[in-house]
């Protein structure tokens, strides 16, 4: 998973509440095999019309959002179906950071399970941040784990909360496996211990 | 004195690697079994991360839910599926894990291979990116499903992050009825506590009955923990258990088995062991049993008749209870006896084993499938597949007009080309009844392989018992 630190880059406004997963990623898209390349499918409904062009007016078409890394978006984020596929398509767009009043719950950890910051300010905050994001490339966002800040173009500094524990898995750049493998003394020991008690237990060979 | 311990609690405590401070405990896995449908994202977010698999001769890998149960030596034409078989092939080759090739003998369902190649063993833990692994538990050992972030995280470091469960004790007393097999005590388990019965729990099964259980029988039942809400299922290791792993291609051999037997003999529950729930049946009272809707729990015996919604005082349960009926096309006080069929499933993890096969065959010698039904057979394995031709038993089905497939889970889930059409109904040894789940508007009624091959016979939901 990659690190989490400092992140100065374009935001692109999403002034909608409930967001759900399905909209963030269509369910005829979890057949396939892989966790990357669901980018393109990424708000798939929104993103594109019947015929599968896209629509212009949609935020992330418009030329100054198409490498937006950070989504300013309203209440209730990421609601819906469980799918690790809404985190793995907006990370697979480029999206690192989303910045909502708050989140649906199970999306929430998802985003951490797959290095996606997400941030949660108040509504009016938002509103205020979502201004910003509406100047496209003219006004970009910093957000800074370390100093857990959000500053805005003007330079003012909006600080926001984070659980510690999860403020340094990202800053580590540690998913669930890199936190049990913090743990691998005790795997190799456990190991070595099984060795011996339990030697009769046969190994897999393939063939 | 040591406290007593549970089966479970022995199991658990043996591989807890670490506790942390809030309980969660790193628990080491023993065996893991994977499979084309949850294990692609698994293996590439391994890649991404540029981490190996830790334990490869702790790791299987059998493609078995959507491969075709025709002649397969064609190939696959179904794009998506051949794709995630050709990306679980890709991805053993790449991780170096053993896998059984489509084309091998010993392919088959994941839960029927584990225990028939000796890869599941007592007291061991074993995960697999599907629910049913609760099937491996009928050895004693400690089997679960798990999700495709979880196959990662056992392929990265062979454990899980797991809080432990509480135990519950489901004993089943006396002897089972003439024509009344394991299916049936397992549907009339969960009839009785219900889908949420289980939930948070591991199950034990225990008492006479059970105890009177071969292991193919053990297996039906716990196969079906997870439709009881319970995560796994375990029966204590006893000398039928023994028995049948001795020899097993990898299984422990020669004076490695005698050690390990000699620790799954000390594995059973201590006397005085505590249950955080005990539910008690009689194995007597047990009828064979019939789903009428389209949830596990809503099930009952072949001699009864469809319950009426009106009597339901409670309403979110009335208005469901409708819905079922609307959507199985079943009326209130309809005898299940006089319900036709139009196909007749026989296979799955539950009851795809040789036992289940005998089964339907002994009911199906001599007799003719009914005019209009399509019943087909589908061995859990090649070895099973196997062992029923050189016992005869597909000729015997294919005279009355069974099809005889190739191994897979085939129609339990239709998600290769065995499908219900929609309005059709079929009498299934599967496991689940939920809406479309062995196609798209398709009834499925859950029975036991010998209540299968009777409906097939009859055309009905006959009680097997009139036809010995
Ligand atoms: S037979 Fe059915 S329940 Fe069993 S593993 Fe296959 S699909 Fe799942």
């Amino acid at each position: 998973m990659e690190k989490f630190t400092t992140l100065t880059a374009t935001a692109a406004p999403l002034p909608l509440a409930n967001v759900d997963t399905d909209k963030i990623i269509p369910a005829r898209f979890l057949k396939t095999i892989r966790r990357t390349g669901l980018g393109v499918h990424l708000f798939d409904t929104l993103r594109y019309d019947a015929s599968g062009a896209e629509r212009p007016e949609f935020v992330l078409n418009r030329k100054e959002f198409r490498k937006a890394q950070i989504l300013i978006a309203f209440e209730n984020f990421g609601c819906g179906s469980s799918r690790e596929h809404a985190p793995w398509a907006l990370l697979d767009f480029g999206i690192r950071c989303i910045i909502a009043p708050d989140f649906a719950d199970i999306f929430h950890n998802n985003c951490f399970k797959n290095g996606i910051l997400p941030v949660r300010l108040p509504r009016p905050v938002c509103e205020a941040l979502m201004a910003d994001a509406q100047m496209g490339g003219n006004a970009r966002l910093t957000v800074d784990l370390s100093r857990q800040v959000v500053v805005r173009p003007n330079g003012e500094e909006i600080p926001f909360e984070i659980d510690p524990f999860r403020r340094h898995l990202l800053l580590e750049g540690l998913d669930d496996i890199g936190q049990t493998l913090q743990h691998a003394a005790a795997i190799d020991a456990y190991e070595v211990r099984l060795r011996a008690e339990r030697s009769w237990m046969p190994a897999i060979a393939a063939g | 004195m040591a406290e007593p311990r549970t089966l479970f609690d022995k199991v658990w405590d043996s591989h807890v690697v670490e506790r942390l401070p809030d309980g969660t405990c790193i628990l080491y896995i023993d065996r893991h079994l994977v499979h084309e449908v949850t294990s692609p994202q698994a293996f590439e977010g391994l890649r991404l991360a540029g981490r190996r698999v830790r334990r490869p001769d702790a790791t299987i890998a059998v493609a078995d839910h959507n491969i075709p149960t025709s002649d397969r030596r064609a190939g696959i034409a179904e794009p998506e599926s051949r794709v995630q078989v050709e990306t679980l092939e890709r991805n053993v080759a790449e991780f170096n894990v053993p896998y059984i090739p489509v084309l091998d003998a010993r392919q088959g369902i994941v839960h029927i291979i584990g225990p028939e190649l000796g890869l599941s063993l007592p007291g061991s833990t074993i995960v697999c990116g599907d629910s049913h692994t609760s099937t491996h538990g009928a050895l004693g050992a400690l089997a679960f499903g798990i999700g495709t972030s979880e196959v990662e995280h056992v392929l990265a470091t062979q454990t899980l992050l797991q809080r432990p469960a509480k135990n519950m004790l489901v004993r089943v007393d006396g002897t089972l009825g003439f024509g009344c097999t394991a299916k049936d005590i397992v549907l009339a388990i969960i009839g009785t506590i219900g889908t949420a019965g289980g939930t948070g729990h591991v199950i034990e099964y225990a008492g006479v009955a059970i105890r009177a259980l071969d292991m193919a029988g053990r297996m039906t039942v716990c196969n079906m923990s997870i439709e009881a809400g319970a995560r796994a299922g375990l029966i204590a290791p006893d000398e039928t258990t023994i028995a049948y792993v001795a020899g097993k291609p990898f299984a422990p051999q020669g004076e490695a088995f005698d050690r390990a037997a000699a620790w799954w003999r000390t594995l059973p529950s201590d006397p005085g062991a505590r249950y955080d729930r005990t539910v008690v049946l009689d194995a007597g009272a047990i009828a064979p049993m019939v789903t009428w809707g389209t949830s596990p729990e809503t099930v009952v015996p072949v001699t009864g008749t469809v319950p009426d919604p009106a009597r339901e005082p409670d309403e979110a349960r009335r208005a469901q209870m409708q819905r079922m009926l609307e959507y199985m096309a079943l009326a209130p006080g309809q005898r299940l006896q006089d319900v036709t069929v139009d196909a007749v499933f026989i296979g799955s993890c539950t009851n795809g084993r040789i036992e289940d096969l005998r089964a339907a065959a002994a009911v199906a010698r001599g007799r003719r499938v009914a005019e209009g039904v399509r019943a087909m057979v589908v061995p859990g394995s090649g070895l099973v597949k196997q062992q029923a031709e050189a016992e005869g038993l597909d000729r015997i089905l294919m005279q009355a007009g069974f099809e005889w497939r190739e191994a897979g889970c085939s129609m339990c889930l239709g998600m290769n080309p065995d499908k219900l059409a929609p309005g059709q109904r079929c009498a299934s040894t599967s496991n689940r009844n939920f809406e479309g789940r062995q196609g798209p508007g398709g009834r499925t009624h859950l029975l036991s392989p010998a209540m299968a091959a009777a409906a097939a016979v009859t055309g009905r939901l006959a009680d097997v018992r009139e036809l010995a």
